[in-house]
C-alpha cells in the first residue's frame, strides 16, 4: 500500500557522538534531530529553509537541517548548537551573542551561532561573498559582509545589531590581520567609527 | 547593563521551549484547512486518512467532543459546519509520527457547499459599522467642538488619505503545543504563549474545568509580537486532540497556516485633516479610521487612538468604522492602533511641515501639549519635545535642508526624516510571591512570560532591589500557570504589572525577615490590585522621536535604510542592555513595515496569498544597518513603584512615519500606501 511509510537506516555523527538509527525516510534531518535525538537546540521555524533556524554544520558547511532528508545524510558529520561550546567553556561567538545581547527570544540564535561558526570558517578560507569588492583578495568581515553573510537567518525580534557586532568581535584578530594592513585599519575606521561616535 | 539571566541557556541550546518537552508517549496532529472562503462543511471523509496505518484518529465538526464555552467563536475548533473564511481549522488528523499526521492530513477528503467570500475592505464598504468599542476598550469615536467648520475655515489645510496592508507577526517559534490529560482528568499544557495564565484561564472556561485544573507552561517563548497575547485555535486544537486519542499530542502550526490562524494586523483606510494657521499650529485634527474584522470575532484595532494624545487642537474628531469581511481573524500585533495610527498622523504632520514651510521638529513642537487634548488630564510626564530636540542635535538635524528630492549621489537619492512616537503606559493588577529561602538566596515566582523581552532579569532586578540582595541571590520563576496568577506580556505593560507585584511581595517579605531564615524559608505573597485602584488620575503615556536616513536608487526604486536613530522618553529604564533591544527591535521591525511587509488578500478565494517567510518579507540582517536606540532620564512619581513606562512596542511606532518622511524628503514623492516597494515608488520617481 502507498501510504506505508518506508523506512531505512541510517548512521549519523552528531556533534562527535555517533547513532545509528531506523529513519522514516520522509524524515528531514531537523525532524530527526529535534524528534528522535532529543537535540532540541536546533529550531523549527519555517519547515522551508526561509529562515535559518534550523541552520547546523552538515560535514563541515552550514545547511537547512529542514532542507536535508535524514536519509540522504548517512555517515554525515554534524554540528549542532549543542556542540559549538567546548564542554563547559562557550565558543568565543556564543560569548559575543551574550555580551552584545545579540538575541531576545532566543529562537533564531541557534541558527544564527551555527551560521555564523561557518561564516567565520568560510571567510578564513577566502570564500568571497555577493558583497565581496575584490574576490581576489582574503575577504575582510566587515559590517557589510557580515550582513550578507548572515542574511540567510531571520530574527523577527531585530537583534540584527547586536549580531553583526558580536559576530565583528568573534571574528577578532585574525580578522583584523588580513592581508593589507593600511586598507584593513581604514576599513576598521568606517566599520567602526559611525557608531562609535554616538554614544 | 545586566545581560540576560538565561542567556548562557539560550546560547548553548539548552533553553527549552513548548514543544520540545520530552514527553512520554507523545504523537502528532496536523491540521487541515478549510479550501474555500466561506460556505458550509458537507462531509469529511475521515476514512480517507484513518485507513493510513500509523494514523491514530481524525477529528472535525463530524465526530468532535463539545466545547463547554463557544461563544469565542474563532476558539469552537470543529464546533460548526460553517467555513468563516479560508484556512480556518476543518479538521485534525493525528497519527503516531509528524510524518504520518501530515500526509493524512494531506489525503483527508472534505467537501464544501461553497459561497462566493467578500474580503476586500474599503471605505465605502456598505457593511461598515461603528462598533461599540474599539481595542482596550476605548470609545470608538470621540468630537470636540466643529472640526469640519475649523478646518474648513483653517489658513492651511492638509487633507490625505492614507493606507496600510495587513501585517503578520511571525514570531519565529510558531504557535505550538504539547497537550495531556492526567488520569485525573486535568489538562496540562507546554505551550508557547505570552500568558500562562490566560491560557489556563481561557482553555479552563472552553473545556468545562475548574482553572485549577489546567496547567500552562511556558519558561521560553521564542517572541509573540501579540500573536500569542491569547490562547488560538491551535492551542483547543491540541488539547482536544490529546483528549480524543488519550496521548499526549503536539502540534506546532506550519508557518503557512499562522498566516490564517494565528492572528494579523488589519488593513487600514485612514483619512486624516488637519487644519493650522500659517505658522502650523494646529486648529482642527480629523482622523477616521476604516478596517476589518471577520465574521467569527470582533476585532477593532484602536488606530486613532494616538491622535486623542498626542497634539493640541481646539477642533477635532476621531473614528473608527469596522467591516466584518470572510476573512481569518485580525488580532494584536505589536503596539496595535498607534503602529498604524501614527504613521498615518506623523506622514500627515510632515505633510504640513512641507506645506507650511514650518520645520517638521518645530511643527510638533509648536503643537505641544502639557495636557492629553481630549481627556483634559494632566500628563505624569510628556518627554516629546526634549526627545525632539535629543535626537535633533545627535542626527545632525540642524544641517538638513528641507527642500525635498534635491540631494543626488551616484544613483542615490538621499533623504532623512522626523516622526513622533508614543505609546500609553498600561498596567494591570497581578500577583507575585516571595521566598526568602535558608541558603540566603531568594525565589520570586510569578505566572509572567519572557518572551524576549528580558522579563526575567528586569523582574530579577527589581527584586534584587527591593530586598536589596544582589541579582545572583534572587531567582526568578516564572511561566508557569502553576505561579500566582499574572497578566500578559501586552500592551507594553509587563514589567510596570509584575514588577509592582514583585516589589509589593518584596516588600511584605522583607517585613518578616529578622534574623534567621528557618529551614522551610519564609514566603510573602502579595497582589498588586489595590494599589493600582489608588492611583491618581493621570494621563499616563511614553513619548519619543524617531529619525531616519534614506537611500533611494533612481533607478530601482529601491530603499536602503543607511541610519536610524530612535530617542525615547520613558520613565525609568531598569535595565538598560535589554531595553536597548526592545528599542531597536520595535525600530527594526519598523523597517519592515516601511518597506517590506505586506500580506495579500486573494480577493476571490480569501486568506493570504502569501503564506511564508518568502513571501512575506522581513527584514533580514542586510536590510539593517546603524539602529541606535537613546532615552533621556524621566523621573514619573506618577507610575508605579520603579516609575516604569513600557518600553516593548513605542519602537515600532512613528518608525515608518519617519522612513515615509525620509523617502519624501529624498525623492519629492509622497507614498501614502505602505510599504514603499519600488513597484510603488519608481513609476513615480
Amino acid at each position: 500500500m502507498d501510504s506505508e511509510p518506508v523506512h531505512a537506516d541510517v548512521a549519523l555523527t552528531v556533534n562527535g557522538t555517533g547513532h545509528r538509527l531506523r529513519v522514516d525516510t520522509r524524515s528531514s534531518l531537523l525532524d530527526v534531530l529535534r524528534e528522535r535525538l532529543g537535540l532540541t537546540g536546533s529550531k523549527k521555524g519555517c519547515d522551508h529553509g526561509q529562515c535559518g533556524a534550523c541552520t547546523v554544520l552538515l560535514d563541515g558547511r552550514r545547511a537547512n537541517a529542514c532542507l536535508a532528508l535524514a536519509v540522504a545524510h548517512d555517515g554525515a558529520e554534524i554540528v549542532t548548537v549543542e556542540g559549538l561550546a567546548d564542554g563547559g567553556r562557550l565558543s568565543p561567538l556564543q560569548e559575543a551573542f551574550i555580551e552584545n545581547d545579540a538575541f531576545q527570544c532566543g529562537y533564531c540564535t541557534p541558527g544564527q551561532l551555527c551560521s555564523a561558526t561557518a561564516v567565520l570558517e568560510e571567510a578564513r578560507r577566502g570564500w568571497p561573498s555577493a558583497v565581496t569588492a575584490d574576490v581576489s583578495r582574503d575577504p575582510f568581515l566587515d559590517d557589510e559582509e557580515i550582513r550578507e553573510r548572515m542574511s540567510g537567518n531571520l530574527c523577527r525580534c531585530g537583534a540584527y545589531v547586536g549580531i553583526v557586532a558580536a559576530v565583528r568581535d568573534a571574528a577578532g584578530e585574525p580578522n583584523r590581520a588580513a592581508r593589507d594592513p593600511g586598507a584593513v585599519a581604514e576599513r576598521i575606521g568606517s566599520a567602526r567609527g559611525g557608531e562609535a561616535s554616538r554614544p | 547593563m545586566t545581560s540576560r539571566v538565561e542567556g548562557r541557556e539560550k546560547v548553548t541550546g539548552a533553553a527549552r521551549y513548548a514543544y520540545e518537552y520530552p514527553v512520554e508517549g507523545a504523537v502528532y496532529a496536523a491540521a487541515v484547512q478549510a479550501s474555500v472562503g466561506k460556505g458550509e462543511i458537507r462531509w469529511v471523509d475521515h476514512d480517507s486518512a484513518r485507513a493510513m496505518p500509523g494514523v491514530l484518529d481524525v477529528l472535525s465538526c463530524e465526530n468532535a467532543p463539545r466545547l463547554e464555552d463557544a461563544s469565542n467563536a474563532e476558539l469552537a475548533v470543529f464546533q460548526s459546519r460553517t467555513v468563516a473564511y479560508r484556512g480556518q481549522f476543518a479538521a485534525a488528523v493525528v497519527a503516531e509520527t509528524l510524518e504520518t499526521a501530515v500526509e493524512g492530513a494531506r489525503r483527508l477528503h472534505v467537501e464544501y457547499a461553497e459561497e462566493e467570500p467578500d474580503t476586500r475592505l474599503r471605505d465605502d464598504h456598505p457593511g461598515l459599522y461603528r462598533p461599540e468599542k474599539v481595542n482596550a476598550g476605548f470609545p470608538p469615536d470621540t468630537l470636540k467642538g466643529d472640526p469640519d467648520g475649523a478646518f474648513s475655515s483653517s489658513a492651511v489645510r492638509m487633507d490625505a488619505t492614507y493606507t496600510t496592508p495587513a501585517e503578520h507577526n511571525n514570531a519565529m517559534e510558531p504557535h505550538t503545543t504539547v497537550a495531556y490529560w492526567d488520569k485525573d482528568g486535568s489538562l496540562v499544557l507546554y505551550d508557547s504563549n505570552q500568558g500562562a495564565s490566560a491560557v489556563q484561564s481561557t482553555l479552563a472556561r472552553l473545556f468545562g474545568l475548574d482553572p485549577e485544573r489546567v496547567r500552562v507552561v511556558s519558561p521560553h517563548v521564542g517572541g509573540g509580537f501579540g500573536s500569542k497575547g491569547s490562547p488560538r485555535p491551535s492551542a483547543v486544537l491540541a488539547a482536544m486532540a490529546a483528549r480524543a486519542v488519550g496521548r499526549p499530542v503536539k502540534f506546532a502550526v506550519p508557518r503557512q497556516q499562522m498566516f490564517a490562524t494565528t492572528g494579523y494586523r488589519t488593513p487600514t483606510v485612514q483619512r486624516i485633516r488637519l487644519g493650522a494657521d500659517a505658522d502650523g499650529r494646529l486648529n482642527a485634527i480629523a482622523h477616521e479610521v476604516f478596517e476589518q474584522t471577520s465574521t467569527v470575532r470582533e476585532f477593532v484595532e484602536q488606530t486613532a487612538t494616538p491622535t486623542r494624545t498626542m497634539y493640541r487642537a481646539e477642533h477635532r474628531r476621531t473614528s473608527h468604522r469596522v467591516v466584518a469581511l470572510d476573512v481569518p481573524t485580525p488580532s494584536w500585533m505589536r503596539a496595535p492602533g498607534e503602529t498604524p495610527g501614527m504613521y498615518a498622523l506623523e506622514s500627515a504632520m510632515d505633510e504640513l511641515a512641507v506645506a507650511t514651510g514650518v520645520d517638521p521638529i518645530e511643527l510638533r513642537v509648536r503643537n505641544d501639549t502639557g495636557t492629553e487634548p481630549e481627556s483634559g488630564l494632566p500628563f505624569s510626564s510628556r518627554n516629546l519635545v526634549a526627545c525632539l530636540r535629543e535626537g535633533a542635535e545627535r542626527f545632525g538635524w540642524d544641517r538638513r535642508d528641507p527642500a525635498p528630492g534635491v540631494r543626488r549621489v551616484g544613483r542615490k537619492l538621499l533623504g532623512t526624516g522626523v516622526a513622533a512616537t508614543t505609546y500609553p503606559a498600561y498596567q494591570s493588577p497581578g500577583k507575585a510571591v516571595a521566598r526568602a529561602e535558608p541558603d540566603g538566596t531568594f525565589t520570586v515566582r510569578i505566572a509572567a512570560a519572557d518572551i524576549g523581552t528580558g522579563a526575567r532579569t528586569a523582574l530579577g532586578l527589581i527584586a534584587a532591589e527591593t530586598l536589596k540582595a544582589d541579582l545572583d541571590a534572587v531567582r526568578i520563576e516564572l511561566g508557569d500557570s502553576a505561579h500566582p496568577a499574572a497578566p500578559v506580556a501586552g500592551g507594553s505593560s509587563g514589567t510596570a504589572s509584575w514588577g509592582t507585584a514583585v516589589v509589593l511581595a518584596c516588600e511584605a517579605l522583607r517585613g518578616r525577615l529578622n534574623g534567621d531564615v528557618p529551614p522551610d524559608g519564609i514566603e510573602a505573597s502579595a497582589d498588586s490590585a489595590e494599589a493600582l485602584k489608588r492611583r491618581e488620575d493621570y494621563a499616563r503615556h511614553a513619548f519619543g522621536a524617531q529619525f531616519a536616513e534614506v537611500e533611494v536608487d533612481a533607478d530601482t526604486g529601491e530603499v536602503r535604510v543607511p541610519r536610524m536613530l530612535g530617542v525615547f522618553a520613558a520613565g525609568r529604564i531598569i535595565n538598560p542592555t535589554t531595553a536597548r533591544s526592545q528599542f531597536v527591535g520595535g525600530m527594526t521591525m519598523g523597517i519592515g513595515m516601511a518597506l517590506m511587509e505586506e500580506s495579500v488578500m486573494d480577493r476571490e478565494f480569501g486568506d493570504y496569498l502569501n503564506r511564508d517567510l518568502a513571501q512575506y518579507h522581513v527584514p533580514s540582517c542586510a536590510d539593517v544597518r546603524s539602529v541606535e536606540a537613546v532615552w533621556i532620564e524621566e523621573i514619573d512619581p506618577h507610575l508605579n513603584p520603579m516609575g516604569s513606562k513600557g518600553i516593548g512596542e513605542i519602537g515600532i511606532v512613528g518608525a515608518a512615519a519617519a522612513i515615509a518622511n525620509a523617502v519624501h524628503h529624498a525623492t519629492g514623492v509622497r507614498v501614502r500606501d505602505l510599504p514603499i516597494t519600488p513597484a510603488r515608488l519608481l513609476p513615480r520617481l
